[in-house]
């Protein structure tokens, strides 16, 4: 009886350890990477954020904050930066991660637009992109830095405003979208 | 029947031990130690509030015990962030003087191992500085200590609460010493590549509602130039 007592102790030891090291503890849900292979070699993968529905803030100084609740703090050194955060799909128009937009204009920075899209199963890309627009209404810029799939990267990251009419198509319930298009490419200087 | 009682009994004692052993392991003690208290390299320390209520934003799914702040803000229910939080927060320099923002990134990471006091947390700063310049953090961290000393005591008592002084260094990786990537962009950050650590000072915590009083500092190994 009291070896069977014994050996049990050493069961639930063995069970608990085992149920730790092959159950994994977390499981991140995960979509399929919609990319394009290019003809050189890289890969070109888009994003986009519906608006307003996938707006999570807003807030910057003289400006509507979103949520309306929101606090933006009084501090005359953050000057015009405007942080935005929004919620990331891929073309499948599926929620995939959450993103930054952060711009403004510092007194050692000049204008700045950037981004930081995190994306949990797969990793964050970084990227700083040029303030103003170009003709088409597109803002390019390159890939700064990128964490796990995207630590080997460089590449560019274009943004662009697409309105849609609303009043055409009873369908769409938003009144544009961002879209963010990566064009990237494995760099062997980093991978080392 | 004669043997499954006292084995099941002997099982019931054998998870129970192993849990303690778990909790207990001296091997997953806190880092209290800066990696970059070695450093050369002149450093710059940026201040936050863990608290939730005294961030600009903070959102996650919505079932967590920590609530979403301030109110309406958009949370993060679908399968792919439900497992993400994201933080907007003021940064203040050592003097308490506004500095610029920053948002936060962290997913539940899949490389965590209990087994081995591993609860890691993928992370990423996005920080924004217009007198300096701008920069991104990639880190790991790991949160069993803060869990082990902070959440779980808070969790257990009968006050739902926990006080005390807490002081920890949450950055685990993913650099060979264990400190942050970094990567500056704009301003006097332009082309920096660095490294950071990220420390919590923790004193009350409620099992209700998440950290009370607590604040957070990202120390950042920075150039002489950009660290002027």
């Amino acid at each position: 009886m009291f070896k069977t007592f014994i050996f049990g102790i050493v069961s639930g030891v063995v069970i608990a350890a085992g149920l730790l090291y092959f159950v994994p503890a977390v499981d991140q849900h995960r979509e399929a990477s919609l990319i394009s292979v290019q003809a050189n070699g890289g890969n070109t993968e888009s994003f986009h954020v519906n608006l307003p529905h996938d707006r999570i803030v807003v807030g910057a100084a003289d400006k509507d904050a979103i949520p309306a609740s929101l606090q933006w703090p009084r501090a005359a050194v953050l000057g015009d930066t405007q942080v935005e955060l929004f919620k990331i799909r891929n073309r499948n128009d599926v929620v995939i991660g959450v993103a930054s937009r952060i711009s403004g204009t510092g007194t050692a920075t000049g204008p700045v637009l950037e981004w930081a899209l995190h994306l949990p199963a797969r990793g964050t890309l970084y990227a700083n992109l040029q303030p103003q627009p170009d003709d088409a209404g597109r803002r390019s810029g390159r890939l700064r830095a990128g964490t796990r799939e995207f630590a080997a990267m460089t590449g560019s990251v274009n943004e662009r405003f697409v309105r849609v009419d609303t009043a055409q198509d009873d369908e769409v319930d938003f009144e544009g979208r961002i879209e963010l298009v990566t064009a990237l490419v494995g760099s062997s200087e980093r991978s080392e | 029947m004669k043997y499954a009682v006292p084995w099941l009994a002997g099982a019931v004692l054998g998870v129970l031990l192993f849990l303690a052993g778990l909790y207990y392991n001296p091997i997953a003690n806190k880092l209290t130690v800066s990696p970059l208290a070695v450093s050369r390299q002149p450093l710059i320390d940026l201040a936050y509030s863990t608290v939730p209520t005294d961030a600009i934003a903070f959102t996650n799914n919505g079932e967590s015990r920590i609530s979403p702040y301030p109110e309406k803000i958009a949370e993060l229910w679908e399968p792919t962030v439900r497992k993400t939080t994201v933080l907007v927060t003021l940064f203040t320099d050592s003097r308490g003087q506004a500095k610029g923002v920053g948002v936060k990134f962290a997913s539940e990471s899949e490389r965590t191992r209990l087994l081995t006091g591993h609860a890691l947390v993928d992370s990423a700063w996005h920080v924004y500085l217009p007198e300096s310049g701008s920069l991104f953090v990639d880190q790991t961290e790991n949160m069993w200590s803060y869990a082990r000393n902070i959440v779980l005591p808070a969790r257990w008592s009968s006050a739902d609460s926990w006080r005390g002084t807490w002081h920890g260094i949450t950055t685990s990786g993913p650099n060979a010493l264990g400190t942050a990537r970094v990567a500056g962009s704009s301003g006097r950050f332009a082309d920096l590549t660095t490294e950071a650590v990220e420390a919590v000072n923790a004193r009350a915590y409620s099992a209700l509602q998440g950290p009370v009083s607590a604040t957070g500092s990202l120390t950042i190994a920075a150039a002489e130039a950009a660290a002027d």
